[in-house]
């Protein structure tokens, strides 16, 4: 009997092993490092800044990272620069109406591309970027990092895994009605956008 | 009155360029805050935060030209001292 209940739990967890469910990971975190910058360069001015209002779920599975779907949601009232004035103007009406449109986001439906290497992948995103109402489809680079069992050196007293998420893109602000058209010697048409993400996936 | 409100215009001038000079010589616009990266030592993710810091910028300067320009035209409201002239005869 002793044999046979080994045998038993010895394949449940076999079998575990061999069909490992994918895992979720949640991007909002703890230590507010996560962020997405922004970078315009136009000829007279150039605007650098970030935002740390990250949040959204993105479902990973490490024998498979080319199934990886999710969501990855920037708060647009935390879109931050070092100029107080110039942040009330970019988060104001004229711009990104943060009180109209409070999201900004990325949602992952396909990867392309796929390339692993140990922990790490590199594969072309397909999916909806929506920025201040707009949705349009967007093929991007990501880069996934999966850190198995690291969590607990990130957030004492949690067991898990982490997944980090690193792209850079760019955007037109005419594709997302930011002000179109308007001061481009100062604000410049293209924006471009990176993301460092951490998710955790509690055990 | 005159000479006092032309040496405020350019003590005025000097101050506000020593300053934006000695605060690093910024030729962006004020800032009230400064990024401060930190990285993250599991995920290797570099952050920014905001510390609040007063960095002066070039509109900070045009103030401070404008200011001294407006002290330095008022000065010519005050007339010169007339010294009353000793005459000999």
């Amino acid at each position: 009997m002793k044999t046979q209940l080994t045998i038993v739990f010895a394949s449940i967890g076999f079998a575990t092993t061999l069909f490992a469910a994918p895992e979720t990971f949640d991007f909002k975190d703890p230590k507010g490092i996560n962020n997405a910058g922004f970078k315009l360069d136009a000829p007279l001015e150039s605007i650098n800044g970030s935002a740390n209002g990250v949040s959204g779920t993105v479902t990973f599975d490490p024998e498979h990272p080319g199934a990886t779907t999710g969501k990855i949601v920037v708060a647009a009232d935390t879109l931050t620069l070092p100029n107080t004035m110039q942040q009330g103007h970019m988060r104001g009406g004229q711009w990104m109406d943060v009180t109209k449109y409070p999201e900004i986001s990325f949602e992952e439906k396909e990867l392309h591309n796929v390339k692993t290497e140990g922990d790490v992948t590199t594969a072309d995103a397909v999916g909806t970027f929506t920025c201040k109402g707009i949705s349009k489809d967007m093929t991007v680079p990501i880069k996934l990092t999966y850190l198995k069992d690291k969590l607990g050196q990130r957030v004492p007293n949690m067991k898990g895994d982490l997944l980090v998420i690193r792209s850079n893109f760019s955007i037109k602000r005419s594709d997302f009605n930011i002000n179109p058209g308007k001061f481009e010697d100062k604000v410049s048409e293209e924006i471009n956008l990176t993301l460092s993400v951490a998710g955790a996936s509690a055990q | 009155m005159r000479t006092v409100l032309r040496a405020l215009a350019l003590g005025l001038l000097i101050g506000a360029a020593g300053f934006w000079l000695a605060t690093g010589a910024n030729r962006g616009w004020t800032k009230t805050s400064v990024p401060k990266k930190i990285v993250d030592d599991v995920t290797g993710i570099e952050g920014q935060t905001y510390e609040k810091k007063f960095v002066p910028g070039v509109d900070f300067l045009a103030a401070a030209v404008v200011a001294s320009a407006v002290l330095a035209g008022a000065s010519f409201l005050f007339g010169t001292k007339n010294n009353p002239t000793q005459s000999n005869t």
